[in-house]
This record gives structure tokens, C-alpha cells and sequence, in this order.
């Protein structure tokens, strides 16, 4: 059996005007799992993240070499649509961000921007994108609410919705959890888990007992150079590299 | 002295500092209110003036000053608010960002007598206007742009760069995130400017005196010329026509501020109140 492989990194690196900030990361991310970048702070993780819907493009000076491939595109190309690009590929960002409208209208900007108009068609994308964050039975009274309102959890999975409303096919999260008390990250985790069966989903950690709780796969990041990579339990239990193990078991970082 | 003392010296001088600011306020407002007051009526307010301004109203000024506000606002705002977009959204801080501030700033710096004269030569002789609602517009329209500018992209640049950010995960474009996310979640700031823009707009009579005209007719046309409530006050005063009106004329130039100023205010606040 082959292994469906949805994102392919192949000797990339990443420069910030002259530091070198991803150095030769080589790595593949499967369909339909939760993937785990964990490491120290500064250690690149976030970056590439962003690099896998080409955030970093709004960065000035930033120049990349090597290639991600996104079903087999090489997206690291001039020529690539960035917009299909980040519709396909979305991001979840640290902080609650809501607009300051509605929660429909949260939820419909992405499809708006698009050009979707018809009423019933939105008004199908908003009650399918909650259900899919678990907000629908709590909020389908209160649709025309203000989203600062909401608690910071649900701040969070309106987030999620909103960016399954345009339907992406992976989910970068970039430390989803980190604005959260610790029952609210314990839903949202299982949130990914249930992602999981429809999207891809990356997630960047400061968290090890959440690389270990809702992965398949992690890697380690340190320095910019990917130092493991491989099967969450065998990275939390017997990795091959010593720098992993000072690591997960709270050594450094 | 000691330190101790010199801070209770250093917090007097600071306190009435402060106080005498304030008394400086009142003076004035208690000044005008208290020479122009007992003159306003209702048939002041909506009449037009006779024998130069001596008797009669100032109706016809009222309707110049609004018409010629109206105008140059029309002109300054998608002007001013366009540029601030550039600044903040389009271009990255650079020599041209550089530039075009430092521009803004010199014009902000033009006393208003040379932009008067340079509307009068332009719009009022070269171009034909005459002295007219649009030459007076357009001059206002270019005192007031800085200040437009300056306030616009405060606002814009306080908008969460979150907000950006998302709208491109979102696959919106530029243009999208601006009139969808930026410029609504702006609005406040910016009509804060247009506040400030009208508040010296109003009172303004260097520009208006040269490319408005003193015409005491009620314009229609936005060719027709006009007098502004200012520049009415300005000459009743100046030529000794009667004070009892330039005053008046005056008390009604601070109501009105006064209102535009708690109305926006008011606006705003509702606006805020909205989206949240």
C-alpha cells in the first residue's frame, strides 16, 4: 500500500534577509492525520508552518530554496494562485481573532470574498461549518450575535468554522491553544482529533503533552533543522536522536 | 530646594498651567456668548442680511458655509482617505512613504493666506471658476487634506494586523481586506479627522475670502459665489458695520461647531456600540 502523502517538503530553506531560518528540512505529511511540530521557541516551527500557505510572503526580505510540494505542485513557484493556495491550505492562528461582526458574518466572509451572494447557499455553509466545531447547537439562536461576545473557546472554534467555511483541505494551526484555559484546550484538542477524519491537520506546539495527546506524527525542531522526525509514540518513548530526548522529557526548551 | 519642594512647585505650575488653558476656553466662549447671545432669534437664523449685513439675517451664510463644507469634504475624503490607504496598505515604508509624508506635512505648513491667493490665481482667474462654491471647495478641500491624511492612517494602522492576515488565509484580496475589514473597523478614527477637518473649515476666512467671495447672495449653482459665516463675522467686524451681528454671527459659528462636534461624536459612539 502506498502512503498518501499531502505536503512534501524537499530540501527547503528559508532566509530572513541574511539569517538562515529553515535550514535543508526534508519531510512528508500524511492525508487525514494530525501532524505535531514541536520545539523550542525560535527554533523555526511557526515559519514553517507559514511556509506551507506562503505566509511569510507578507514578511519583506524573506527568500526560500527547495521546494513543498502540495499534491505534487511545487508551491514555493512565483507562479503559484496564492489565493487558491490559501483556500486550499488554511491557518489557524494563536489568538481568538474574530472579526467584529456577526457570527454569520464571520463565518461567511471567507465564501463572500469569493463571490458566493445566494442567501441559501451561506446560510448551508454557516449551520455545516458549526456543526463541524460543535458550536451549531449552542449558537444557531444567536447567529446575528457579536462574535467578541463569545467566550475564548468558542472565539476559537468560530475561528476553525470560519475557516472551513471556504474548504480547505489542511489545517495549520499555530499554537491553537495557547490563549485557552486548560479544559478549554482539552475540547479543542479533540476538536482536531474529529478534523481529523475530514482535513489534514499541521499543529505547532509549545506543548508536549499535546504533540503527545492528539498526533500521529511529530517532529522536532531545533535551530531551524528538523532533528526528528517521525511516529508521536516513538518520538515520545524511544527517539533516536539525543537532542529529542533532553527535549521531550523537559531537559531544555 | 529640596526635591520634595520642587515637585510641589514643579505640580503648582503644571495645575494652573492647566487651569489657565481652560480659563482661556471659557473667557472666549463667555465672551461671545454674552455680546452675540442676546441677538440670535429665529428670524436672525432665517433671514437674509440686508444693508450689507447691518439688519437682517445671516441665512444666506449659513447655506454658503454648509454648501462650501460640503464641497471640499466631497473633494478631501476620498482623496485623503485613498492616500492614507496607500501609505498604510500598498507600499512598504520606503522613500516614496517618505516622500509623500514629508509632502503633506509642507502643505499642512502653508499659512492659509498663500493658499488662498494660490486658489484665487488658479481656480478663480486660470481656470474660470470665479469666485464660486467650487473654487472656495477645492482650496478648503487642499488645507484640510492633511489633516484627512494624518488621522486616516492613524486609524487604519490601528486596525489589528490579525485582521489582514486572516482575510488572506481567507483567500480575499487586498482590496477585499480594505473595504471589508480595514476601512469599517477604521471609520471612527477617520471621522474623528473629518470632525477636526470641519472644525477648521468652518472657521476658516483666509481661503474662503479669496475664492468664495463675499457675495451675499444664497448660492445655488456651485458656481455661484458666496459668504461664509467667518468671513461674514470678519467683515461686519472689520469694517465696523455692525458688531452686534458680528458677534451674533460668531455665537452661532461655536453653537455650531459645538453641535457638529457632539453629534459626531454621538455617531461614532453608536457606531462603535454597533459592532461590538
Amino acid at each position: 500500500m502506498t502512503v498518501d502523502y499531502t505536503l512534501k517538503a524537499e530540501g527547503f530553506n528559508l532566509f530572513y534577509g541574511e539569517f538562515h531560518a529553515l535550514k535543508n528540512l526534508n519531510l512528508s505529511i500524511k492525508r487525514n492525520t494530525v501532524t505535531a511540530l514541536i520545539g523550542p521557541s525560535g527554533c523555526g516551527k511557526s515559519t514553517l508552518l507559514r511556509s506551507f500557505n506562503r505566509m511569510n510572503d507578507l514578511i519583506p526580505g524573506v527568500k526560500t530554496e527547495g521546494a513543498i510540494f502540495f499534491d505534487g505542485e511545487d508551491i514555493t513557484k512565483e507562479t503559484v494562485n496564492l489565493v487558491r493556495l490559501r483556500q486550499k491550505i488554511g491557518m489557524v492562528f494563536q489568538r481568538p481573532n474574530p472579526f467584529p461582526l456577526s457570527i454569520r458574518d464571520n463565518i461567511t466572509f471567507g465564501p463572500r470574498v469569493m463571490g458566493e451572494k445566494k442567501s441559501d447557499v451561506l446560510d448551508e455553509i454557516v449551520e455545516d461549518s458549526l456543526k463541524r466545531v460543535g458550536l451549531w447547537e449552542v449558537l444557531k439562536e444567536d447567529l446575528n450575535r457579536n462574535a467578541l461576545a463569545l467566550s475564548d473557546e468558542q472565539q476559537q472554534r468560530l475561528c476553525i468554522a470560519r475557516l472551513l467555511a471556504v474548504k480547505p483541505e489542511i489545517v495549520l494551526m499555530d499554537e491553537p491553544c495557547s490563549a485557552l484555559d486548560p479544559i478549554a484546550t482539552l475540547r479543542i484538542e479533540e476538536l482536531m482529533l474529529e478534523l481529523k477524519r475530514r482535513y489534514t491537520v499541521v499543529v505547532v506546539t509549545h506543548n508536549m503533552q499535546q504533540a503527545a495527546r492528539v498526533s500521529d506524527e511529530t517532529g522536532l525542531m531545533y535551530l531551524g533543522e528538523l532533528v526528528e522526525f517521525d511516529k508521536t509514540k516513538k518520538i515520545f518513548t524511544s527517539p533516536s536522536q539525543k537532542i529529542t530526548e533532553d527535549y521531550v522529557t523537559g531537559k531544555f526548551g | 530646594m529640596t526635591p520634595r519642594r520642587a515637585e510641589h512647585v514643579a505640580i503648582g505650575l503644571m495645575v494652573s498651567g492647566a487651569f489657565l488653558a481652560l480659563a482661556i476656553l471659557f473667557f472666549i466662549i463667555a465672551v461671545i456668548m454674552i455680546k452675540g447671545l442676546p441677538h440670535i432669534t429665529a428670524r436672525f437664523l432665517l433671514d437674509n442680511p440686508m444693508d450689507m449685513g447691518r439688519a437682517g439675517g445671516i441665512f444666506s451664510t449659513i447655506v454658503s458655509t454648509v454648501y462650501l463644507l460640503v464641497v471640499s469634504l466631497v473633494i478631501a475624503i476620498p482623496l485623503g482617505v485613498g492616500t492614507a490607504i496607500y501609505l498604510t496598505e500598498y507600499t512598504e515604508e520606503g522613500k516614496i512613504t517618505k516622500i509623500v509624508r514629508f509632502g503633506t506635512e509642507c502643505l499642512a505648513g502653508v499659512p492659509s493666506i498663500i493658499l488662498g491667493l494660490f486658489g484665487f490665481i488658479l481656480f478663480v482667474i486660470k481656470l474660470g471658476f470665479g469666485w464660486s462654491v467650487l473654487s472656495g471647495g477645492i482650496s478648503l478641500a487642499i488645507m484640510i487634506l492633511p489633516v484627512i491624511i494624518r488621522t486616516s492612517e492613524e486609524a487604519i494602522k490601528s486596525v489589528p494586523q490579525a485582521f489582514r492576515d486572516v482575510n488572506e488565509v481567507l483567500g480575499g484580496s487586498k482590496w477585499q481586506g480594505v473595504t471589508r475589514l480595514v476601512l469599517p473597523n477604521a471609520a471612527p478614527g477617520i471621522l474623528t479627522g473629518v470632525i477636526l477637518s470641519v472644525g477648521r473649515g468652518i472657521g476658516e476666512t483666509a481661503v474662503v475670502i479669496f475664492t468664495l467671495g463675499t457675495s451675499l447672495r444664497t448660492p445655488f449653482s456651485i458656481f455661484d459665489s458666496g459668504r461664509s459665516m467667518a468671513v461674514h463675522f470678519y467683515i461686519l467686524a472689520r469694517e465696523g458695520i455692525s458688531m452686534d451681528n458680528a458677534y451674533a454671527t460668531a455665537a452661532v459659528l461655536v453653537f455650531s461647531i459645538l453641535i457638529i462636534n457632539i453629534f459626531s461624536y454621538y455617531l461614532m459612539h453608536k457606531f462603535v456600540e454597533a459592532r461590538r
